[in-house]
């Protein structure tokens, strides 16, 4: 084969190589959407993070603001402490209150911050002190089991009823 | 004795094993060191990369799309139990940017450029050719190994990428255009499931493993095969077997260090 050919077909080969890493990077990954922006650290203690990961999505109002950096557990306090990196553009006050949320039923848990009316802002390595932890639905079927123990004498006679037809 | 000849049969059968390994250890050293002329006289490699990866492109491109529709299918099949049919798009692009698209890539590369390669050199060996090329001052590793060697590491990669861009996009349209999940919620899950360095780069150090690898094996197999018809048609054989083998045990080593679930 004549050698201008061979080497078009070879670059042809490359570039669209290259463009389906391209592809994968900016549409199917997750470089186009993850700019390196300056971030700034936050901490925030929980009773119970559920299951919470590094990397999960911290959102406020539904946006992105960060991402979780680090999970670990406070010994002297028996909590998780959780550090966030958010995104220096976004300032949020003291009085923010920081969730454990799930989008879904069973989709993944993110943390959610609701801003207070402080006005002074949070800064690089302080701690939000308002938080809620995640709900474990073991400790909630608890709940429920507990709330039907206590009211079971009503409902006995109307089950008893319902299975008899 | 049979026990005694068993047991040298045996040996012999590791001798001969440990000195295989060795030689193929030392060509692969020989090819590293004999690189320079596939740099310095680019078009060789480049004729090369044609035959290794340009003709595997249609074999790469009509796979990877339709592992990519039967994923969607198979995935949204499964999904649906959970009603979570939006995540269809990350379960697609996971699976080929993290495995299917190396693996698979890599195994479609071996037996369709590999014997390619590995029945080329055979025959040039078998036809005194590589000697001829000895005799003339040339030597055969710089001249005809090494080219060989850097296009197959140079274009398996580039097929891998092919490969998972074709399935995410026979994904797509199973999955979008004729089973109707939404288009928004499969891309942005997609997008925010796929992490480029932990996903994306890691697919690709496996490719580039296992690019390194198949042109090994199927070099050093040709170049090691006996100068007759059934020694090379023995060699393309083994080639074949033993770069998906290398393939497999590879990605579960290369797997277990980089996703070891933490």
């Amino acid at each position: 084969m004549e050698r201008t050919t061979l080497d078009l077909w070879v670059g042809i080969f490359v570039v669209a190589g290259i463009a389906a890493l391209g592809f994968l990077a900016f549409k199917v990954g997750n470089l186009g959407t993850y700019n390196v922006s300056q971030t700034y650290e936050v901490q925030a203690y929980f009773a119970n993070i559920g299951g919470l990961k590094q990397e999960a999505s911290v959102k406020s109002a539904g946006v992105l603001v960060g991402r979780v950096k680090s999970i670990s557990l406070d010994t002297q306090r028996y909590e998780a402490k959780v550090t966030m990196s958010i995104d220096k553009r976004y300032e949020f006050d003291r009085d923010t209150y920081a969730k454990i949320l799930t989008s879904g039923l069973l989709g993944e848990q993110y943390i959610g911050l609701d801003p207070g009316g402080g006005s002074e802002m949070l800064k690089n390595g302080e701690t939000i002190k308002n938080t809620q932890s995640a709900v474990v639905l073991e400790d909630l079927i608890g709940k429920v089991i507990n709330m039907l123990a206590e009211g079971s004498s009503k409902p006995k006679a109307a089950n008893g009823k319902a299975s008899g037809e | 004795m049979p026990v005694k000849k068993s047991i040298v049969g045996l040996g012999h059968r590791t001798v001969n094993t440990v000195w295989r390994l060795g030689f193929a250890a030392r060509f692969f050293a020989l090819t590293l060191m004999y690189s320079g002329t596939s740099f310095r006289r680019f078009g060789l490699t480049i004729r090369e990369m044609f035959f290794s990866g340009v003709l595997s492109l249609i074999i790469i491109v009509v796979a990877g799309m339709f592992v990519g529709m039967v994923l969607g299918f198979q995935g949204y099949e499964t999904l649906k139990r959970y009603g979570s049919e939006s995540a269809l798009g990350s379960l697609v692009a996971l699976s080929l940017v993290r495995e299917l698209g190396p693996v698979l890539a890599a195994l479609l590369f071996a037996s369709r450029a590999g014997s390619a390669m590995t029945a080329e050199i055979g025959l040039m060996k078998a036809t005194e050719q590589i000697d001829a090329m000895e005799l003339m001052a040339v030597n055969p590793i710089a001249r005809v190994i090494a080219p060989r060697f850097w296009s197959g590491v140079i274009s398996m990669p580039l097929l891998s990428c092919i490969f998972s861009f074709m399935g995410v996009f026979g994904g797509y349209v199973v999955g979008v255009v004729a089973i109707g999940v939404d288009e928004g919620s499969f891309w942005s899950q997609m997008q925010s499931a796929v992490d480029f360095q932990h996903d994306i780069m890691n697919g690709l150090i496996k490719s580039f493993v296992f690019g390194v690898a198949v042109t090994v094996i199927s070099l050093f197999e040709g170049f090691d095969a006996p100068p007759t018809a059934e020694g090379v048609s023995g060699a393309t054989t083994r080639t074949v077997v033993e770069s998906s083998l290398a393939i497999l045990m590879l990605d579960f080593i290369l797997t277990a260090f980089m996703f070891r679930g933490d």
